[in-house]
């Protein structure tokens, strides 16, 4: 169970305004880059938006985003997940996911990414309280208490429990 | 049961003889490409998970190719090279074009191509999402993270899901004006930066076939901007007289059966394709240039993997020879190879570096990915406020070029070249 604050996004967000690309000297296995990489998670959001990081703070208030189709399209960065994961976002819900990004969620462990069944968009609001049951594949908003359905994770629940590839790998003795 | 070109290198890299859309299998790698941005954190992974003194899985197919922030004053940047260069002598990696040396080349995407390292019936992956481009000589060529890139460095494998793939057929001849960007817009305007997630991209007829081995990359390169995990044209006579000249290592070809499976088939006629942008903020948001004509620009930006490479060059040059340009215009070669070529190709006599200086260009800058996406703040050509931008470069999300206040758009050499004289987007053909 996932439970927490919901930040609001749009169709088509790339990676560029998950973490502009300025910020791609931070090498993300460095750790007091990874927490820098997380405090400037979504700093490319137009401003139309609310502040993601309040200024001053190092993560988010957050710990889901409710995102529509196509998210996290554009480069292979994978400072994407990585600065969302930093910021302490558990769980992105989206319509639709780019190849890379979904990949790069699951093979890093960062964050989970679940496709929703119809847009949600209208259903959330930034700030709302929601609560997420992988296992049942639901999400609910608590602050309206209304339910969703989710897209069933699979296999990749599994690998971004266990923390990535590389430790599911060792878990389920594929590697040593 | 036909394959698909993909389908077959898939396979064989998987040790099958087919292979089917949806399957997940591993596959062999045979060149990993990595850069300054990604290279240290796939390091990082593979150090961390395969202890600091394992071995890479094979020193000759991990090609090392920093070009994203090399002519900045930041120190950051300066370690992330330092990091790249201590694992290449660490690891005694053999392909390591290395800034600030006789080595050094540039982009990479126009790097391995031009240095010999794409090869047809291949998988090669890259921690960079323009991997894509490579597809052009016919392999299977795709981007990835740096965990992934980390897992292959040690293993030299990857567990790929199999994509159904999508043919675009384009026949018939491009009409004048008309390069491959705008072919590839086109295509994006019509299926969305979604279109093809997922799915490879398989580009053919007459007019793909007629194009040089540039243009076919800037094709394949931008298969991700409609969300694609690669593009990829069968390899012909073009393609072996590309490669005659820069590779001499064996390849084998593969071909889509007739009776191949395809998610979808898209016939577009070439006479349909016109000049266009893709207005911001998104490669998607297609316009004919025409329509666009009443756009007022403030700088114009030829360079990128996908639009700074010769072929590139010589379609600006052809528009501006003789004619004075009245926006800032940046002129940014892809690689050392093409910096030299703009002294050596020559229009009308005069060579495409004269045609620049005499339009007014700005000085022609050293080779990287400069402003393509941003940057450091100190970069060549990034964008700090409103500015408007006619790019040759492949992606327009809000913030690309630097300043999330710009405003980009994407267009061929030929269209941004005639809107930088015009100082408002223009479609080429009023000039040609």
């Amino acid at each position: 169970m996932i439970t927490g604050k919901v930040f609001l996004l749009d169709d088509n967000i790339d990676t560029d305004q998950i973490i502009p690309a300025q910020y791609l000297n931070l090498v993300p296995t460095i750790p007091e880059e990874y927490k820098k990489l997380g405090s400037l998670a979504l700093s490319g959001l137009p401003d139309s938006y609310e502040k993601f990081i309040k200024s001053g703070e190092e993560t988010a208030e957050y710990t889901i985003i409710i995102g529509g189709k196509n998210f996290g399209c554009g480069s292979s960065r994978e400072h994407a997940p990585v600065a969302l994961g930093a910021a302490g976002i558990k769980a992105v819900i989206a319509e639709s996911f780019a190849r890379i990004f979904f990949r790069n969620s699951i093979s890093t462990g960062e964050i989970y990414p679940i496709e929703s069944k119809e847009s949600l968009q209208q259903a959330f609001k930034t700030g709302d309280e929601a609560e997420i049951n992988i296992e049942e594949n639901y999400v609910k908003n608590l602050t309206t208490g209304k339910k969703f359905e989710l897209q069933p994770l699979g296999e990749v629940k599994n690998v971004i429990d266990a923390g990535g590839i590389f430790a599911y790998a060792k878990k389920t003795g594929m590697i040593s | 049961m036909g394959q698909t070109i993909t389908e077959k290198i898939l396979a064989k890299h998987a040790g099958r003889t087919s292979v089917e859309p949806g399957e997940n299998v591993w596959v062999n790698v045979d060149v990993l490409m990595t850069h300054d941005v990604c290279g240290p954190g796939t390091i990082g992974v593979f150090e961390r998970e395969f202890g600091k003194d394992a071995k890479v899985f094979d020193p000759e197919k991990i090609v090392l190719v920093p070009d994203h922030y090399i002519f900045t004053k930041d120190e950051m940047c300066h370690r992330n090279i330092e990091t790249i260069r201590e694992f290449a002598q660490k690891q005694g990696i053999k392909y390591h074009y290395d800034p600030g040396t006789p080595t050094y080349t540039g982009v990479c995407h126009v790097t391995l191509p031009q240095e010999g390292h794409t090869r047809p019936g291949e998988v090669l992956l890259g921690t960079d999402s323009h991997t894509c481009t490579h597809g052009a000589v016919g392999e299977f060529a795709s981007g990835i993270g740096n965990t992934d890139a980390g897992f292959v460095l040690g293993t030299g494998k990857v567990l790929l899901k199999i994509p159904a793939s999508m043919k675009f057929i384009i026949d018939g001849e491009l009409g004048e004006g008309v390069m491959a960007k705008d072919v590839i817009l086109h295509i994006i305007g019509k299926i969305g930066v979604d279109g093809a997630t997922y799915r490879a991209m398989e580009f053919a007829g007459s007019a793909i076939e007629n194009m040089p081995m540039e243009e076919r990359m800037t094709i394949c390169n931008m298969a991700i901007e409609a969300g694609g995990k690669s593009g990829i044209i069968a390899p012909d006579d073009i393609t072996r007289e590309y490669l005659a000249e820069v590779t001499d290592k064996p390849y084998e070809v593969f071909f889509s059966d007739d009776d191949a499976i395809y998610f979808s088939e898209h016939v577009i006629p070439a006479e349909e394709i016109v000049p266009c942008v893709a207005k911001p903020h998104s490669p998607d948001n297609y316009s004919s240039a025409k329509d666009c004509s009443d756009i007022k620009i403030d700088r114009v930006y030829i360079g990128s993997c996908t639009g700074g490479k010769t072929t590139d060059f010589i379609a600006a040059a052809k528009i501006l020879d003789g004619q004075k340009v009245c926006v800032d215009t940046f002129i940014v070669p892809a690689t050392v190879k093409v910096e030299k070529s703009l002294e050596t190709e020559k229009i009308n006599d005069k060579t495409l570096k004269q045609i620049f200086e005499e339009a007014g260009c700005l000085p022609i800058a050293p080779p990287s990915c400069a402003a393509c996406l941003g940057g450091p703040v100190d970069t060549f050509g990034r964008t700090h406020g409103k500015e408007v931008v006619v790019a040759t470069t492949n992606r327009n999300f809000p913030g690309r070029m630097g300043s999330k206040d710009s405003f980009v758009y994407l267009a061929s050499p030929y269209t941004a070249a005639a809107s930088a004289i015009k100082g408002k987007i223009t479609d080429p053909r009023t000039i040609l």
